[in-house]
């Protein structure tokens, strides 16, 4: 059996609310299946199991607010739905208060291998016997590495060590984490005892509070939640992300002529517009340049072999949001034009999956033909860089020695200094043109 | 179709992309995209769904013509005339 647990669906994502279930008690349930709408701040999503299974209980409400990483509901491994166990949705106060589980997660301090105790210690110096008692240390825990497994005065220091470290719940750490905290400023003084996420979030608030006293009222209206969802995360980004910045100008002369006649004689519905070709050129340069596709984790970068184009999605009524267009570079152009249409429309109507909030592993936002000239990107963490195209407009540009009137475009690249620098930057921006020069290959 | 029948499958259209907008607070005369904020992906969806409710296809080379409301709206009485 296994939790389904509310889902990170971006890196600003705290807390959702369960507002429709999909599936009930029972019901077998495979890996990618779409099982819950969850409302978060910036849109409602639906969201995916990871697992084939069959539905054992529901274990949060329809209504209901909780953590990410709270058990939503129970999974049962195997295809068929188990006689007799389908169990109603629990009531509300039965809702667990506690998600995680208290779990010490292991460094690189503690050498003991799960699964098997250690050996009872043969033989114990008296003096280490007594150096163990002075700190408390139970000499059977105590993995000796001296001769036949005997425990060392070292052994002990280091076992004392591992008692005094701070126990922290996986989803605190995570917490602490995103929140920049370390997790000791919760719990001061207090070894032992389990750090749990609502302790992270209480050093948090206390934290911003001491650094901004004058802090905003909390978000009233959706509009308002959003913003201060985008806030939030864009204020981490320029925190951490020590970006740079280049720019080049295409001539999109060649790229917009192809379009045209592509779109000839075509009905509205097979048309394809230049965001859609954008997009596939910025989703193919960064096979070049893969240094720009992945994300920035505490353990460095992770380079991603697949490459999942957030598409920024300027909602109606205010705010933005960038999920994913799935293996973006495989997609013929026809279909990359009918996966935009969709992920537009759905994000605009609050349909988005949880795996395209998710997984962006380079975001492009493209102003459009009412936009500004050019645009300085905002990288999402944990991405490390992010593709902008300015508004098309007709320029001067010397083309073979003559001065010839072409459709123009800004690109722009924010890229994180911590992965790249302006070379491999400028390197992507050189794919980018080229592959926009020969649009008939997009 | 006359005119009334034009803009009303305009005003149909328009309220399912844009459906904030007030359309009797628009300028008849103005671009209609900067009027009620549609980018490229809303002005197709536009020519999309007008094709579809009114048989009317307008091909790129006349978007030039219907960009304010008064001339797609005129747009669309002569080619379905």
């Amino acid at each position: 059996m296994a939790d389904y647990l509310m889902p990170s669906l971006g890196a600003d994502m705290d807390e959702g609310t369960l507002i429709e279930w999909l599936v009930g008690p029972g019901d077998p349930v495979h890996r990618g299946q779409v099982v819950a709408v969850v409302d978060t701040s910036k849109s409602a999503i639906e969201v995916e199991v990871f697992q084939d299974g069959v539905v054992g209980e529901l274990l949060v409400p329809v209504g209901t607010t909780v953590p990410v990483g709270t058990p939503l509901a129970t999974i049962l491994e195997g295809a068929a739905p188990l006689p007799g166990s389908a169990p109603e949705v629990t009531d509300e106060s039965e809702s667990p208060a506690e998600p995680e589980p208290e779990v010490t997660l292991p460094t690189e301090a503690v050498a003991m291998p799960t699964g098997a105790p250690p050996p009872p210690p043969a033989r114990v110096s008296p003096v280490v016997r007594h150096h163990a008692h002075e700190l408390g240390v139970d000499l059977a825990t105590v993995r000796g590495s001296g001769p036949d497994g005997q425990p060392t005065r070292h052994d002990v220091d280091a076992a004392a060590r591992a008692a005094q470290r701070l126990r922290v719940s996986p989803y605190a750490r995570r917490r602490a984490r995103e929140l920049g905290l370390d997790p000791a400023i919760a719990a001061p003084g207090r070894p032992g005892g389990v750090v749990r996420a609502a302790e992270i979030e209480a050093a948090a608030a206390a934290k911003e509070k001491a650094e901004r006293p004058a802090a905003a009222p909390p978000p009233a209206t959706p509009a308002e939640a959003m913003r201060a969802a985008i806030g939030q995360l864009m204020a981490r980004s320029k925190r951490e992300i020590p970006h740079y910045y280049l720019q080049t100008s295409i001539d999109l002369g060649p790229a917009m002529r192809w379009l045209a006649e592509h779109n000839t004689g075509r009905p509205p519905s097979e048309r394809i517009i230049p965001a859609a070709l954008l997009l596939k050129a910025a989703a193919l340069a960064v096979r070049e340049v893969p240094d720009l596709n992945g994300f920035y984790l505490d353990s460095g970068f992770q380079r991603s072999e697949q490459i999942h184009l957030g598409v920024a999605v300027a909602l109606r009524g205010g705010g933005l949001i960038a999920p994913a267009i799935h293996d973006a570079d495989t997609l013929a152009l026809v279909d990359l034009m009918a996966a935009l249409k969709d992920l537009v429309s759905r994000a605009r109507a609050g349909r988005l999956r949880g795996s395209e909030m998710s997984d962006p592993t380079l975001t492009v936002t493209n102003l459009g033909e009412q936009g500004a000239e050019l645009v300085h990107g905002v990288i999402y963490p944990p991405q490390v860089a992010l593709v902008g195209f300015g508004r098309v407009v007709e320029r001067p540009c010397a083309v073979d020695g003559a001065v010839l009137v072409r459709p123009v475009t800004v690109a722009t690249l924010a890229a994180d200094h911590r992965v790249t620098d302006g070379r491999l930057g400028s390197r992507y921006l050189a794919a980018l043109e080229a592959r926009l020069t020969h649009p008939e290959a997009l | 179709m006359n005119t009334e029948e034009a803009r009303a499958a305009v005003v149909d259209a328009l309220a399912r992309i844009a459906p904030e907008a007030d359309l009797d607070e628009v300028d008849a005369g103005g671009d209609l995209r900067s009027e009620i904020d549609l980018d490229s992906m809303d002005f197709l969806g536009l020519v999309e769904a007008l094709a579809e409710s009114t048989g009317v296809d307008i091909p790129e080379d006349d978007y030039r013509e219907v960009r304010s409301l008064d001339g797609l709206v005129a747009y669309l009485v002569r080619r379905a005339a």
